[in-house]
């Protein structure tokens, strides 16, 4: 299934006198009509783009296994055709299709994947184990490194989970989904997972049993807190320094929770009253779990769902979300009406952290000071659905 | 043992089948089907969900008449057209 695939240099950088050394910094790069690879220098400033990959099919996610550093997952479909995962195991040079992509079973009134739209590598001691969140929501796990997959704990046909996932018409234009799969890096019993809507849930015991885990998130005003389907986590992040402390951007603010407490902490609040805390994604430090960053959307009126005033703007906070910086240098001033999926905005393990995110415009933006300045390193892609970073040295 | 018969393929499907026209064998749609993916892997799902409908935006033409049941029988002579709604054309484009 692999088709054409060109490597060029990133447009927006500075020409290389001849073809830049890689050190294993990859940008994995998923967009609407196709996926690209873009690999950095040791200094992460200049890229090179390899893609290409899939030319004209939607690609939800690309993810790398950390665990083995060379296997990498495509959740794929077209407007036309059904779901399924691509998987390579040589980087990218050739892919081959899943004989079993993610299915939900055949029965009475049962439903249909549309599409595959989160991926997570599992425990690191669960080597060739991954799961899969779809749309309409669905939780599915393969152990055999993305090859094949089955339904995940009986979460799918849960009744209480079934009405909890609501139906088509409660999901988001594009369908309900399920999202933001964490494992603890601890225990690889411990999952958490996000449903738009449907809330924010947890297990301890490998899937056997599931709770929400939604006090103190806000809904939509009119609407009762208290009732899991009207909850809707937009990204929810784990820090990997601190595994007891969660981040989360929903619908209604910005949050952090703090485990063993079960009682999420609007941060937002301490936001810019004329920017608010409304947006898709969220990032975290991978060492500093007081740091961690958001990109506001304008979500007013009818949801443009645009840079607030056309001016994008990371906002970042240095102490667990007392207070919030705007990170703007070298974006747009005015005029950029893009903004930035849940899944679109990345950090990597660099000193000082590397920040990258892909736009609904199809430009790919990277900054290697954690935020303080930023430079377009690709533009004219595709729509961006995910951007995700790997450390292949 | 059913007859051959020709299968026209739509063009994002000819990344599996690597042509646009191909043999398949059997007596119903389903088993047709179930025939093709054997022969080119993971072209079914991409057609037919889990609940065993065919896709929203895909359409299965037998001797140019629409057909949604995949029971329907297939005979010997009869020429199957697998097309993507209100789109494809010229593999030129």
């Amino acid at each position: 299934m692999a088709k054409a695939r060109k490597k060029t240099k990133a447009s927006g950088t500075k020409k290389p006198s001849r073809r830049p050394k890689t050190d294993g910094n990859l940008l994995l790069v998923a967009t609407r009509k196709g996926a690209w690879l873009y690999r950095g220098n040791a200094a992460r400033n200049t890229w090179r783009a390899d893609g290409p990959h899939f030319l004209g099919q939607i690609i939800n996610h690309l993810v790398l296994d950390p665990r083995d550093g060379k296997t990498l997952l495509a959740a794929a479909s077209t407007g036309h055709l059904g779901p399924t995962i691509f998987r390579s195991t040589d980087l990218g040079k050739s892919w081959q299709e899943s004989p079993r992509p993610p299915a939900f079973k055949k029965q009475e009134g049962g439903r249909s994947v549309k599409h595959t739209f989160w991926l997570t590598p599992a425990h690191a001691n669960e080597p060739g184990v991954w799961y899969a969140g779809t749309s309409p929501q669905g939780l599915f796990r393969s152990e055999d490194g993305g090859v094949t997959w089955n339904e995940f704990s009986g979460l799918n046909d849960d009744p209480q989970y079934r009405a909890w996932m609501g139906t088509e018409q409660d999901g988001t234009p594009d369908g309900p989904k399920l999202h933001s799969i964490i494992i603890d890096p601890r225990d690889p019993q411990h999952l958490y997972f996000a449903m738009s809507g449907g809330g924010v849930h947890e297990t301890r015991d490998g899937g056997a049993h599931w709770k929400p885990l939604i006090d103190g998130m806000e809904v939509v005003g009119g609407f009762d807190p208290k009732t899991v389907t009207f909850h809707d986590p937009h990204c929810v992040r784990l820090c990997p320094s601190n595994p007891d402390r969660l981040y989360q951007q929903n619908h209604c603010g910005i949050y952090r929770l703090d485990r063993p407490a079960t009682r999420w902490a609007r941060i937002g609040k301490s936001m810019p009253a004329k920017i608010g805390d409304v947006g898709f994604p969220m990032v975290v430090h991978p060492r500093n779990d007081e740091t961690a960053w958001v990109l506001p959307m304008d979500g007013q009126t009818v949801w443009p769902r645009t840079a607030i005033n056309g001016e994008p703007a990371i906002y970042g906070t240095s102490n667990g979300g007392k207070a919030w910086k705007r990170l703007d240098q070298g974006l747009p001033k005015a005029q950029a009406w893009w903004t930035v999926k849940r899944q679109a905005f990345a950090a990597d393990r660099g000193s000082p952290v590397g920040l990258y995110f892909g736009t609904t415009s199809g430009e790919l933006w990277a900054s290697r000071s954690e935020g303080k300045s930023w430079a377009c390193i690709a533009r004219h892609l595709p729509e961006i659905y995910a951007v995700e970073t790997a450390d292949i040295g | 043992m059913s007859a051959s018969v020709k299968v026209l393929i739509a063009s994002p499907l000819r990344s599996y089948t690597g042509a646009d026209e191909v043999q398949a064998c059997g007596d119903s749609l389903a088993a047709l089907l179930a025939d093709l993916d054997s022969r080119y892997p993971g072209i079914r799902f991409r057609m037919v969900d889990e609940q065993e409908e065919i896709r929203k935006h895909m359409r299965i033409f037998i001797n140019g008449d629409p057909v949604k049941d995949l029971s329907h029988r297939i005979r010997p002579d009869d020429e199957v057209c697998i097309v993507q709604a209100l789109s494809g054309g010229s593999a030129r484009i």
